[in-house]
């Protein structure tokens, strides 16, 4: 299985283009996720791969076959594309049983397979998301969890080439939100089903994906591994909607004897940042750096971008304390261990990783 | 996962170009029967209003003689007259009566009202026809057992009431269509805030004062919304104008109509003038009842917040309120029963007394029963009901999916069209139907298909209001994920959208059912001898004067219609909401 590719999915309904110019490809056996805002295009692109809605122009392609392209104006319907869904409201039908509910792929599928086969196959299926102890109960009986792990089992049941997940994690309570989450994740990885995930949750894509996809105004802002895009934010979209961080306005100085690092005078005074693409002096720039990446100490550390400033306020979390340091009245938000108990009025010293610090091209935004 | 993929490219590999899907069959074929039904009717009518009668000798030509002989006549403008009167009246009555009622049953401490909102759907299951002779038997000046007891009570000859009047035909049709008007209004005073009637009591308000300065101005969207279906459905009105208006003379549109063609020569192209009139007065009133539809969707809520408002404390009052609960229900439901009881059982029609007591029989019953049509009549309303209510509720379905469910171009209009026979009354579309299949040879004219296409496009905009409301309680999703299953429209039609649409179905198809049964005002046109149904039978009873047997007839049928209908509400309750 080549992967999934979808090449210019724009989409006008009404004048607004949902999707402009999306493209992506998903390899065979992993996770990848389509991660914005509500009303980023996420939802539609993922819409587009399923068939429920028709693309103005572009390219989608499944294992090597076309199932849409406006060019040579191949559109196959969504129920012979084969594909595996789960809906945000899980779709459950409320007039089936759980049994029902499962089989019902294996029943319409056109391929005649015999009422010996299915049952085998569903149960196996129930199992596997551990609901088989209620296969005869009606459908609506369930909880939210167990609706939604019925909604993966019947996705799952025909052996999908490619498992399309919208949003579904968002109807269940934090708590259960969570186990789900690893749940996900093991099956994913266990049964190694290509799959694509929208959400709107950036800590669910972090948690899940082999890949992430950030989408803002139905464009790509940036494709990576988790950790890459909460690392190096390819802008500030994407670095302010990924975690939180720290904006810093700065003017490039000059390279740095290291290569692909800068030295910049920014607002709070001169750093050494990292840049990915290579930068002019005299550029404008912004700095990106996320509070855990800024160490705080009492004693002056040694070391680049060492800065001093004062406690503002302190907020406890349990496992961490947020610390607000102001800088020349510039506040920077920080995160500590809580065993740091600097009170608040007192000078403080923030040490920044030179690594942890990226330059990003002022967007106006 | 991964042997999975081998003969996953096979079947990618069997995309090819979509073929002609057997989803664009059903589709199109109930587009085709919507617009067929909806248009096809009407246009013929405006059509035939146009032309002279076709006769063997001569073909039709164009005229607007129909019109002039309508309209410069003087009996028109009195035709005209008379039909407003007595929708007026009619409608105004049946307003007042309903809305003294829902207002008592909604927002009073009347004892017992919770037994008489149960009670009052009673008088709706009595169709028009059996009613309005009921009230002949009980009103006519020669034979009327009011005018006998009271005649016998002071010892004169005076006659008391007659219902052979304008004034009789108001009050009969009124009293048989409060019902619906009390329906109409307790949703209206259920959907409105109790809380701003109670803060006019703490200001120190009247109970009267409440009423008329709080009450009635809030309801009067509602008020006006039910005045336009009260009028709009007395101007309908068939069988109390024919039966009360016709033997004195007092004519409407709908009777007229009627008399027009069964005069000879039948003058087709006078009636479809004067049906062309109603038509105008009835889409009139439905277009502004629709204009309203913002104030009027309130009747949707039936069931609403559940909020209980503070019941006014009527104190001694309340028993005048109960007695008018019993007299309402004696007027409606009592009396009329109970005098077709009683004839049913005479040998010859008379008055009650202990010496015709005596005479009680069960011979009227045997009569009916060994009646030759009876049977085939009994068969055929059955049939035609069964039948009808199918049809509309899966055809209107399809519809109702295209309209709610799909973003297709020109969908409203599709909407329109299928609610279009809603300002047909039931014998200008009898009319209409008819005229088009003496015109088209494809050889319905005569059998039972012309009803069957009569009753389908008459009830199909109640089919497509049913299953509306429970189509848009359906999630998009869950058909989606149906065709993610792989299954195609029709199976995730088939075995999604219609299981369910059930509560809507099921709810339709019952109502269907019973007004199939009941339609007399089509089939009077179009039935002809082999396809007559029960309220035909009914009706050539009344005219052969066999009111025994007419009576006897009327019993079983109001008795069989009641437990059809108490079955439907025990099937009504299983197949009730189940969805979570």
């Amino acid at each position: 299985m080549s992967g999934l590719c979808t090449e210019y999915v724009d989409e006008r309904g009404n004048v607004v283009r949902a999707a402009q110019d999306v493209s992506f490809e998903v390899p065979a056996g992993k996770l990848f996720t389509l991660l914005g805002p509500s009303g980023c295009g996420k939802t539609t692109t993922l819409r587009s791969i399923a068939g429920l809605e028709r693309p103005r122009s572009g390219e989608i392609s499944l294992g090597g076959a076309l199932i849409y392209s406006s060019r040579s104006n191949v559109f196959v319907p969504p129920n012979r594309r084969g594909l595996g869904m789960v809906f945000q409201s899980y779709a459950i039908w409320p007039h089936m049983t759980v049994f029902e509910n499962a089989a019902f792929p294996l029943q319409v599928s056109k391929s005649r397979i015999s009422r010996k086969e299915i049952e085998t196959k569903v149960l196996g299926v129930l199992k596997v998301v551990a609901l088989e102890e209620l296969a005869e109960r009606e459908a609506t009986k369930l909880s939210g969890g167990q609706q939604q792990r019925l909604a993966l089992a019947r996705a799952l049941v025909m052996e999908p080439p490619l498992l399309l997940l919208d949003e579904p994690l968002s109807n269940l309570d934090a708590k259960l939100r969570e186990r789900m989450r690893f749940e996900l994740k093991r099956l994913q990885r266990d049964l190694g089903i290509t799959t694509v995930y929208v959400t709107h949750d950036q800590s669910e894509a972090l948690a899940l994906s082999h890949s992430i996809a950030v989408m803002n105004r139905g464009q790509i802002q940036q494709t990576g591994a988790p950790r890459e895009i909460y690392e190096r934010p390819g802008n500030q979209f994407v670095a302010d909607f990924i975690g939180t961080t720290n904006f810093l306005r700065a003017t490039v100085d000059a390279p740095d004897a290291a290569a692909g690092f800068y030295r910049v005078a920014s607002e709070v005074g001169t750093l050494k940042v990292r840049a990915v693409d290579a930068l002019e002096p005299g550029m404008k720039v912004v700095i990106s750096v996320r509070p855990e990446d800024i160490r705080l100490s009492e004693a002056r550390p040694n070391g680049d971008n060492v800065l001093e400033g004062t406690v503002h306020t302190k907020v406890f979390l349990g496992e961490s304390v947020d610390f607000e340091v102001k800088i020349k009245e510039r506040p920077v938000l920080s995160r500590a261990h809580p065993s740091l108990g600097t009170r608040v009025g007192h000078p403080i010293y923030l040490s920044l990783d030179p690594e942890k610090c990226v330059a990003l091209k002022d967007t106006p935004e | 996962m991964e042997a999975a993929s081998g003969p996953r490219f096979a079947r990618t590999g069997a995309f090819g170009p979509p073929r002609l899907d057997f989803k664009w069959v059903i589709i199109g074929a109930c587009v085709a029967l919507t617009l067929y039904l909806g248009v096809v009717p009407l246009g013929f009518l405006l059509w035939q209003s146009f032309f002279t009668p076709q006769s063997a000798a001569k073909a039709a030509e164009f005229t607007l003689g129909n019109y002039r002989e309508a309209y410069a006549s003087e009996e028109t403008w009195l035709l005209f007259w008379n039909s407003l009167k007595f929708a007026a009246g009619a409608s105004l009555l049946a307003f007042a009566l309903g809305t003294l009622l829902a207002w008592m049953n909604e927002r009073t401490n009347t004892p017992f009202k919770s037994l008489f909102f149960a009670l009052s759907i009673i008088p709706l299951i009595i169709p028009g026809i059996l009613f309005t002779v009921a009230w002949i038997l009980l009103g006519s000046p020669k034979i009327g057992l009011v005018n006998l007891a009271l005649q016998n009570l002071f010892d004169t000859n005076a006659v008391f009431i007659n219902v052979y009047s304008l004034g009789g035909m108001i009050w009969v049709d009124a009293l048989h269509y409060s019902p619906m008007a009390f329906l109409l209004m307790t949703a209206a005073f259920r959907s409105m805030d109790p809380a701003l009637e109670e803060s006019a009591v703490m200001s120190g308000a009247s109970v009267p004062q409440v009423l008329r300065k709080v009450t009635l101005p809030l309801v009067w969207p509602a008020i006006f919304a039910t005045l336009l279906i009260l009028f709009v459905r007395a101007i309908e009105s068939f069988e109390v104008p024919a039966l009360l208006g016709l033997p004195v003379g007092i004519q409407v549109f709908t009777s007229a109509i009627y008399q027009a063609v069964h005069r000879y020569p039948s003058q087709v192209g006078l009636a479809s003038a004067y049906a062309v009139t109603l038509l105008v007065i009835t889409s009139a009133g439905v277009y502004f009842q629709s204009r309203l539809s913002t104030s009027g969707s309130r009747y949707a809520t039936m069931t609403g917040k559940g909020f209980r408002p503070r019941l006014i404390d009527l104190g001694r009052w309340r028993y005048l309120t109960v007695a008018v609960f019993l007299l309402y229900f004696f007027l409606i439901v009592v009396l009329p029963f109970a005098v077709l009881l009683w004839s049913s059982f005479q040998k010859f029609y008379s008055v009650p007394s202990v010496e015709a007591l005596q005479r009680l029989t069960l011979e009227p019953y045997r009569t009916i029963l060994g009646y030759p049509s009876l049977m085939r009549s009994v068969w055929n309303s059955l049939l035609l009901a069964v039948t009808t209510a199918t049809l509309v509720m899966l055809v209107t379905a399809v519809i109702c999916w295209i309209v709610v469910k799909t973003k297709l171009r020109g969908r409203w209009l599709l909407d329109n069209f299928a609610s279009l026979p809603m300002v047909f009354p039931g014998i200008v579309l009898g009319l209409a139907i008819m005229i088009l299949y003496l015109y088209l040879p494809v050889g319905v004219y005569g059998t039972i298909w012309i009803m069957l296409i009569a009753y389908v496009t008459r009830f199909m905009p109640y089919g497509l209001r049913y299953n509306t409301t429970s189509m848009l309680q359906i999630h998009k999703e869950l058909e989606e994920s149906a065709a993610m299953s792989g299954a195609s429209w029709t199976t995730a039609f088939w075995r999604i959208i219609l299981p369910l649409l059930k509560p809507g179905l099921v709810a339709g198809w019952i109502y269907i059912v019973i007004v199939s049964i009941r339609e007399l005002s089509s089939s009077i046109l179009l039935y002809s001898p082999g396809t007559e149904v029960l309220s035909i039978l009914i009706w050539e009873l009344w005219e052969n004067g066999q009111y025994v047997e007419l009576s006897a007839l009327g019993v079983m049928f109001i008795i069989g219609l009641f437990f059809l209908v108490l079955v439907a509400q025990l099937i009504g309750k299983r197949f009730g909401i189940r969805e979570a």
